[in-house]
């Protein structure tokens, strides 16, 4: 299996979808069959039109905010003593995550296609919220689902949802969480695929919307790179770029850009989400060995039985606490282009104590585990190694679970 | 030997009515009453749909997922199915017997490994619902090999260029899934509207046979009768749901309910 260079990797995948021949792929019911390749055709076209572009850039500029900062963490570094520490603040995008570049683009591809209704799945309550945003943006009606445990430890989230004019479906079948509402949210579109766009949360799903998702927020590395030439003049000899992985659309999106540089230059690290230390459950299918299986319409490295039946997951972070991962990653830790490992909750809690303690960032549990290896490993390199952490998301969605697991102090004083 | 499914058409055909399909979640409620079931109503239905239980199923409604997950609970393994089609099949050998799943249970048994204890057990044919043509050419032809039926799912929303493609590679029988539905969705469309569908499919050749299904009880079963057969899903398992909710017997109850919906059509 190899990486090609020069050509984007979400182009990467053959005639049916398939990267490095067997991950991804179209494994869905014959009615989606044709919007599908409806959808494919149009984001086909779409991602070659001059004017497509132009429009994405305006809202991505006027309306999302981008650029997003990108900042040293010169307290952290300190502490830490070993490589220097920077963050890209893409939670300073409008919405506080970068799943809003997702989903602005399938809203401007419902409008292109004519569809007057989007729906869409969601986790942390953070793919849903900047839905709903989009949708509301864009003159939409969305529909967002989402597990019934999330809704309970994301109430933020779901009140921004219902404050855009959303409907917030309750999904209460199997684990209730993202797995059942991505499930959910793909029956609905069966059922009414005719009148209603869809829009996956993330780079999982059927090939089309691996590549819709992982084009959109590709806008991160291509800030980074002219943010590393603004400041050190060339890309750094030895960058590292840590991100948490879930479906995996953000830390796609933070390498996508620097693919074809050597892995000696330009390491990538996604963090999946190991759960309780004291459970053998986890959400981390790359870094325990989960075998290849079908999940969402697509082949990829996931939790399950012998059986085929996909498992419940465990994770402290909700937008991480999804059993499976994005085709994409699993070619890229197949052709070792990328290094996957897991966090802890407890050692992405202490990572969010630590980070808080010392800058002015606040990062969500997601990245808290991002933070959490980037920190321990940091101490081993050089100084000259510049280590790069996508904040990709903003704690407020957290701050319950945050009171309860590390006290009033840590919501209050951030 | 002529595969019991064909078998099966040839003879509602000289009856001049549609065949009954029925469809059950294999292990629902239990290994064992899920086979009295089949049992129970193979009687009157032609051709025995047995669902593979899954826990993400991405095509089915309410009845069918809670059916499915009420089986796993009760510890259904994939290796149970076949025992309870092999059980069965010591009871009615000639009823046509079709597992109905998704990919990755075929998958995780090892697609070989599945077909050989499908023609042990007495499997007649395949449905799965996300391994749509053309990702399912090869696992189509393998099933052809040991003379079990890979029944190709069309939809409203399949091109009549890809349906001509699709009836071209298919086996004897297809499944037309009525609308654009989950399982057990209400009947949104017109049973005319069906009808003119299906004749559109029959059409492309009509030696092949053509199934009806989703969104199919006994108020809509009278009126598409001129189908080559017709499948009931939801129905069959809400009755199950609904036995088990008021303590009664769901192998009576689903008993009668497959007479009367075979009363609907004769």
């Amino acid at each position: 299996m190899k990486l090609k260079k020069g050509i984007p990797v979400i182009d990467q995948g053959n005639k049916l979808g398939f990267w490095g021949g067997k991950f991804g792929g179209n494994f869905v019911p014959e009615t989606l069959k044709k919007p599908i390749e409806d959808l494919e055709v149009l984001f086909n076209k779409l991602k070659k039109d001059k004017k497509f572009i132009q429009e994405r850039d305006k809202y991505f500029k006027n309306w999302i905010g981008v650029p997003t900062r990108f900042i040293k963490l010169e307290n952290l570094t300190k502490h830490v003593g070993g490589a220097q520490i920077w963050s890209k603040v893409v939670s300073d995008a409008n919405g506080g995550a970068h799943k809003v570049y997702n989903a602005t683009i399938h809203c401007l591809l419902a409008k292109h296609s004519g569809k007057k209704v989007i729906c869409g799945d969601t986790g942390a309550g953070y793919a849903g919220k900047m839905l709903s945003m989009a949708a509301k943006k864009f003159g939409l009606k969305c529909k967002i689902f989402m597990g019934a445990k999330d809704i309970a430890r994301q109430q933020p989230n779901v009140k921004a949802m219902k404050k855009n004019g959303a409907e917030v479906v309750p999904v209460y079948s199997g684990s209730q969480t993202l797995v059942d509402a991505v499930s959910e949210c793909m029956r609905f579109w069966v059922a009414n695929c005719d009148t209603t766009a869809m829009c996956v949360g993330s780079t999982v799903g059927p090939a089309v919307f691996v590549r819709i998702c992982g084009w959109s927020t590709s806008q991160i590395s291509r800030e980074l790179k002219v943010q590393l030439i603004d400041e050190f003049g060339s890309i750094p000899k030895k960058l590292k770029l840590y991100n948490c992985v879930g479906g995996g659309s953000s830390s796609f999106g933070f390498w996508n850009e620097f693919m074809d540089y050597d892995k000696k230059q330009c390491e990538f690290i996604g963090v999946e989400a190991g759960g309780p230390a004291k459970s053998k459950k986890h959400a981390a299918p790359l870094t325990y060995g989960s075998k290849i299986g079908i999940l969402h319409g697509a082949a990829q490295y996931v939790n399950q039985n012998s059986d085929g039946q996909i498992e419940e997951t465990e994770s402290i972070s909700a937008g991480l606490d999804y059993p499976g991962i994005s085709p994409l990653h699993c070619f890229l830790k197949d052709t070792k282009r990328a290094r996957y490992t897991a966090a802890s909750d407890e050692q992405a809690l202490n990572a969010y104590k630590l980070v808080t303690k010392f800058e002015k960032l606040r990062p969500s549990l997601e990245p808290s585990h991002a933070f959490a290896v980037a920190i321990s490993e940091s101490k081993k390199f050089s100084k000259d190694t510049i280590v790069v952490v996508n904040s990709c998301g903003d704690a407020y969605k957290d701050r319950g679970i945050l009171e309860k697991r590390l006290g009033k102090k840590y919501v209050k004083s951030n | 030997m002529l595969n019991p499914i064909s078998v099966a058409f040839i003879k509602a055909k000289q009856e001049n009515r549609p065949a009954l399909l029925t469809y059950t979640v294999a292990g629902d409620s239990s290994k064992k009453q899920s086979l009295n079931i089949l049992k129970s109503i193979s009687k009157n239905a032609d051709i025995l749909e047995l669902g593979m239980p899954h826990n993400t199923p991405v095509a089915d409604g309410n009845q069918i997922q809670t059916s499915a997950y009420r089986a796993i609970k009760n510890g259904i393994k994939v290796n149970d199915i076949f025992k309870i089609v092999k059980e069965f099949k010591k009871f009615d050998k000639n009823k046509p017997v079709i597992l109905m799943g998704y990919y990755n249970m075929i998958f995780q048994y090892g697609e070989n490994k599945f077909l050989n204890k499908c023609k042990l057990s007495g499997v007649n044919g395949l449905i799965v619902v996300d391994l749509p043509w053309p990702e399912n050419k090869n696992f189509a032809k393998k099933c052809k090999k040991k003379s079990i039926y890979f029944i190709q799912l069309l939809s409203p929303t399949t091109t009549k260029i890809r349906l001509k493609k699709i009836i071209k590679d298919s086996h004897p029988m297809s499944y037309f899934i009525s609308m654009l539905s989950t399982t057990g969705g209400k009947l949104k469309v017109s049973p005319k509207e069906i009808i003119k569908n299906y004749i559109k499919i029959k059409k492309i050749n009509p030696k092949k046979k053509v199934v009806i299904g989703f969104g199919i009880t006994e108020k809509t079963i009278g009126k598409l009768k001129s189908a080559d057969g017709l499948v009931v899903g939801s129905a069959i398992c809400k009755e199950i749901s609904k036995s088990l909710k008021h303590r009664q017997n769901p192998v009576t109850n689903v008993s009668k309910l497959v007479k009367k919906l075979k009363y609907k059509i004769v």
